[in-house]
């Protein structure tokens, strides 16, 4: 089978040459951009109403469609109902499905593009979910990518749709365009200024939402900020698009670049010391915890965007920390020894992985 | 949503329905309790209904959506819509609902009107006429029945235009 198994190594992100080479721009403050498209089908009942049958229904026709009408990539479709819960947690970390999807009990599905960049989730909160994922600031790129998939599954079903409220959703918030653009941000400078609150006040302002690393229901840990809009109804993509990638997030990034800038010019040695103290403890550390390592993981970023690591750790770039901040999730550990492990063994592998990639122990 | 008679959460919520006035009812558990509202194990909950009822009638269910059974209580509560069909149904109180979440807005900018809504209401017409035939079969009105079928045929015709319709312009297409 072509489960998620078979593809142990970091998405193709982190591969992929974008614009700006593998990181994307902005790869400094911005980790990806991603794009997603809420859809249903006209005549059958939403997700949370539908039964078996109706399930079933939408699963064999999103399927046959996404594997079978020519797309930018190929797709590769993993029966989230047959897959087991370790295979639905290295989707859950590589960001192809949300947590909802994975744990639902429901008759669905995802098709994975082969570069795991775009991922449609079949029956989530709604029939169809694409979402299109680049490195860096590139939400335009995203969100045409996520476009061209949605008016070819278009062309080829008729979409629950109604003029007043334009695409129907399960979810009120959803309702309109369906369109819902995120950026994954690292914010360490705000946060040690003590102006993340700030930042997180004016998104309330602005209709944004600001969540952790996994979306919805995760918390900030390791700085880690996905900001997204919240409105869909009464503004077309293009003003979504246009507010998000020209004012918001623009205005974010600068405002995380000066907070660095502060930082560096009168707080140097601290912020050398937090950073190099990282480096230090995720080289010789013997036990780490998921947590910890995330954390440790941040500062080390800052360091490289401040260019403080070059003369230590020269090979340490945002390539290594992004690949390592997905082999130390639960999954990509349990992964990587081929079997269970308890909690304990687990901090134990994740440091020896950590010093494995960092120092070449 | 608040209680009717403090700030707490209203956790009982009820719509009923006398000499055709709509009338609802929100209450937390305290006044609901002081409404003569029982918790599980308790009175049952149309005793409520009766106090609250003007002329003392028995109270009208909420109404429910007719294809999916989704009633707007269950809508609120879960922040769920359940299928196409209630948002035509619960069209006031869910276009409130949907306000409030979408910062006042009130209609789709964008995409799709074009060719979605023609495409749809063509489909909705379509699921109509189809239930239209099974009438007229089932009533032996056979002259009927053939007309809706070419009806049928004619829709099922536009929406799915034939290969060499789609490719060589217009010309032959009643659109």
């Amino acid at each position: 089978m072509s489960g998620p198994s078979d593809h142990p190594e970091p998405p193709a992100a982190s591969g992929s040459d974008g614009p700006s080479g593998p990181d994307g721009p902005d790869s400094d403050v911005i980790i990806s951009s991603r794009a997603r498209i809420a859809r249903n089908l006209d005549g059958i009942p939403f997700v949370n109403r539908a039964n078996e049958e109706q399930c079933e229904y939408v699963t064999r026709t999103a399927r046959h469609l996404l594997l079978h009408v020519p797309l930018e990539e190929r797709m590769i479709w993993v029966d989230l109902e047959q897959s087991s819960s370790h295979e639905r947690q290295l989707l859950v970390e590589r960001h192809i499905i949300s947590r909802h999807h994975a744990d639902s009990k429901l008759r669905r599905g995802v098709a994975v593009g082969e570069s795991e960049l775009a991922s449609v989730m079949v029956n989530e909160e709604d029939h169809i979910r694409i979402q299109v994922l680049r490195p860096g600031l590139q939400l335009s790129d995203a969100c045409q990518a996520c476009r061209n998939i949605d008016e070819t599954i278009g062309s080829h079903v008729d979409y629950a749709f109604r003029e007043r409220w334009g695409y129907l959703s399960a979810c009120p918030t959803n309702v309109g365009t369906g369109i819902r653009l995120s950026v994954m941000l690292h914010l360490p400078a705000l946060r040690l200024t003590n102006d993340i609150g700030r930042v997180r006040q004016a998104a309330k302002d602005l209709h944004l939402a600001v969540r952790g690393y996994f979306g919805e229901g995760s918390d900030s840990t390791g700085n880690y900020y996905q900001v997204s809009n919240q409105i869909t109804l009464g503004r077309s993509e293009e003003e979504i698009l246009d507010e998000f990638q020209e004012t918001i997030i623009p205005g974010l990034v600068q405002y995380e670049r000066a907070a660095r800038e502060v930082l560096v010019d009168k707080h140097r040695r601290e912020l050398e010391d937090r950073v190099f103290r990282a480096l230090g403890t995720l080289g010789t550390a013997r036990i780490l915890k998921l947590d910890e390592a995330m954390k440790l993981l941040s500062r080390l970023r800052l360091g490289v965007c401040l260019d403080m690591l070059k003369e230590a750790a020269d090979s340490v770039t945002l390539e290594t920390i992004r690949t390592l901040m997905l082999l130390i999730q639960p999954g990509h550990l349990r992964q990587h020894i081929g079997s269970s492990i308890s909690p304990e063994e687990a901090r134990g592998v994740r440091a020896d992985i950590v010093r494995e990639i960092l120092i070449g122990e | 949503m608040k209680c009717d008679k403090c700030d707490k959460p209203a956790v009982v919520h009820e719509v009923t329905i006398s000499n055709g006035q709509k009338k609802e009812i929100h209450l937390c558990l305290d006044h609901a309790r002081e409404a003569g509202v029982s918790m599980p194990g308790q009175q049952p909950i149309n005793k409520l209904l009766s106090k609250f009822s003007s002329s003392g009638k028995p109270a009208v269910m909420a109404p429910r959506c007719p294809e999916c059974g989704t009633s707007f209580a269950q809508i609120r509560q879960n922040s769920l819509i359940g299928c196409a069909a209630c948002y035509d149904t619960f069209d006031e109180p869910l276009g409130r609902f949907i306000e409030r979440a979408q910062a006042g807005a009130t209609h789709h900018v964008g995409r799709g009107v074009d060719q979605e809504s023609s495409k749809s209401s063509r489909r909705r017409e379509e699921r109509q006429l189809m239930r239209a035939l099974e009438n007229a079969l089932n009533r032996e009105q056979y002259e009927k029945a053939a007309e809706i079928r070419d009806r049928i045929n004619q829709l099922s015709a536009e929406l799915e235009p034939r290969p060499e319709e789609a490719h060589d312009g217009s010309e032959g297409s009643d659109q």
